[in-house]
């Protein structure tokens, strides 16, 4: 009796030691390339923030001082309010064009996967090919300005539009969005889609016009995904740096600076490693205080977002 | 010959229009201000389009026109003047390698997560979220001093095995909820007639979770075909540059020539489109799932 009672934990233990590893041995190629690549650098990133390195070997440790190097520069001071600006873009604009897109999509039959592939073309067309397209197009010399006046409306003759500094990342923005916009009307769409019909006929019963379902079932039905959207618009917003880079190098003079451009320019043009680090250690700060707040106003406050 | 079945096929054509447009009359304005958007999606492509099909002098006389010629020899001096050719070649090679190796990567870590005897999957998970929310900005110059330590800066294999790990995460993410749904009632009898886990994820689950794989695929090797802050700054040599990189350097100066610049990175964009509109349902099932994951 106790003899063959005892045999099989012993084995049991076996297998699931066995187990164990096989499972270590398949989660284990995710692991080793995460260490190595985001886990590892960024806890780097952490320390060399506290350092003068320059990007090659010296590195001595100097406190905050890169931290109250930041909060005196005019240049980072700039870049987090260009930052801010591009937020509120991205928040109004592209979001409105996501929601009008999708609420007029679902409320059509015919055509509607045709737009939504035109909607969505410019989403899958590289940074580089779009912020090119729009070059061209804007371009003062050969684009919608010299086209306009040989049509005799000379309204953008004289704009140039990515080098005047006053309307440079306004432009850089009006760009980014051409391809950001598509993506949320399918998003909103799928979201919109899960809608259950009868809260529609409901409404309409009701006598509700397209407006008053769109504000009282559309709307308030896909929240989760709205807030989802526009929490990772303000995070996006804090790291763009493509369009501004291609575009304008944060150029000129300075107009166009976000905070990943001024880092870069740090980091790989002015040797100050530690201090760009301490830009990057900010930017996943603002990133993570984004979420952090997100979830304290749900959990803890109950707010109903 | 050809007008007659022209005839018979002209009937029902029109038949079938009028009752789309009826259809079409109950949105007018819906279509309107769809139409006015769509516009403002794809007119800028067509701009482009016509651009590289014209001479330099054509389109600064008329710049929204059309090309008197078409110049398809711009394709072909892009091609070699702008490096595209090299360049395609590398980002297919970059693009290709990044969605297996994250298909393997990510199924395996998936399948861990679900089926295999992980202590606590839920700190794993915790991780992926975290690790796939971390800006690159963070960890970048530190990972081009290690790269350049260890010898993977300036070469592709060393820009593929960053693209693994930051598209692995949501990938990971993105299987594991495939594999929630399979039941394990199958494998479970494939493993008591004696199956080992590898003939079981082979055999049995593979085939039930493909889409959810090569969704991740596409997505991944579609991000890493059109990714540009990291490429720039982990590739140097021309011989590596990936054809972001390649266009990249090409168009800027204050006046490049913009029919070869059209032409260049409609070479780069044309793989991308057929692929897109041959497979749009996967791709975009594959961006929603990651859009609407909160």
């Amino acid at each position: 009796m106790i003899k063959t009672s005892a045999r099989p934990p012993a084995r049991r233990r076996r297998r699931v030691a066995r187990g164990k590893l096989t499972a270590w041995l398949f989660i284990a190629p995710l692991l080793i390339v995460n260490v190595l690549v985001i886990a590892g650098p960024g806890l780097m990133s952490v320390y060399y923030s506290f350092t003068d390195w320059d990007g090659l070997d010296q590195a001595d440790f100097v406190w905050f001082s890169n931290y109250t190097d930041l909060i005196g520069d005019p240049d980072f001071r700039r870049a987090l309010l260009h930052n801010l600006l591009w937020t509120v873009f991205f928040l109004v604009v592209p979001m409105s064009m996501g929601l009008l897109g999708a609420f007029l999509l679902s409320r059509i039959r015919r055509g509607q996967l045709l737009f939504r592939v035109l909607f969505f073309i410019p989403y899958v067309i590289a940074t580089v090919v779009s912020a090119t397209v729009w070059r061209q197009i804007l371009s003062p010399t050969s684009g919608i300005g010299p086209a306009l006046s040989n049509l005799g409306i000379p309204l953008l003759d004289d704009v140039n539009f990515l080098g005047d500094g006053d309307i440079a990342l306004g432009a850089v923005a009006f760009i980014n969005n051409w391809q950001w916009w598509g993506f949320l009307v399918v998003i909103f769409l799928a979201a919109m889609q899960g809608i259950e019909p009868s809260l529609y006929e409901a409404a309409r019963m009701d006598g509700a016009g397209a407006w008053r379902e769109f504000w009282n079932i559309t709307l308030p039905s896909i929240r989760p995904t709205f807030m989802f959207l526009s929490l990772m618009t303000v995070i996006w917003s804090f790291l763009v740096f493509d369009y501004v880079y291609i575009l304008t190098q944060g150029g000129p003079a300075g107009s166009t600076d976000v905070l990943s451009t001024v880092m870069y320019r740090a980091a790989f043009s002015e040797q100050q490693a530690g201090y760009a680090s301490a830009i990057g250690v900010m930017l996943a700060l603002i990133s993570a205080g984004t979420v952090c707040g997100y979830l304290y106003l749900r959990r803890r406050l109950r707010w109903d977002i | 010959m050809t007008a007659v079945p022209a005839l018979d096929r002209g009937r029902p054509r029109s038949h079938a229009k009028r009752r789309g447009s009826r259809r079409t009359a109950k949105h007018p304005v819906a279509y309107l201000i769809l139409s006015i958007l769509a516009l403002y999606a794809i007119g800028p492509m067509v701009v482009f389009v016509l651009a590289s099909l014209k001479t330099p002098s054509e389109i600064s006389e008329s710049p929204l026109g059309l090309p008197g010629e078409f110049r398809w020899d711009n394709f072909a001096t892009a091609w070699v003047e702008a490096n595209m050719g090299a360049g395609l070649m590398n980002s297919v090679v970059i693009a290709v390698s990044t969605a297996v190796g994250v298909c393997v990567i990510a199924g395996c870590a998936a399948y861990a997560l679900t089926r295999l005897d992980l202590p606590k999957p839920g700190v794993f998970i915790l991780y992926l979220l975290v690790a796939s929310s971390l800006p690159i900005q963070l960890f970048l110059v530190p990972l081009l001093s290690l790269w350049t330590k260890i010898g993977l800066y300036d070469s592709r294999f060393g820009l593929i095995v960053i693209y693994w790990a930051i598209y692995s995460p949501f990938a990971t993410l993105l299987i594991r909820s495939f594999l929630i749904a399979v039941p394990k009632e199958y494998e479970a009898a494939a493993r008591i007639d004696g199956a080992g886990e590898i003939r079981v994820f082979t055999r049995i689950v593979f085939p039930l979770v493909w889409p959810g794989i090569l969704t991740a695929g596409l997505v991944a090797g579609l991000q890493a075909y059109n990714e540009f802050l990291l490429a720039v700054t982990f590739i140097q040599d021309s011989e590596n540059l990936p054809a972001s990189i390649s266009l990249y350097s090409f168009q800027q100066g204050f006046s490049p020539n913009w029919a070869l610049v059209s032409a260049a990175g409609l070479i780069m964009v044309l793989p991308v489109l057929a692929l897109f509109i041959a497979l749009q349902r996967r791709f975009v099932e594959g961006y929603t799932s990651s859009g609407m994951s909160g």
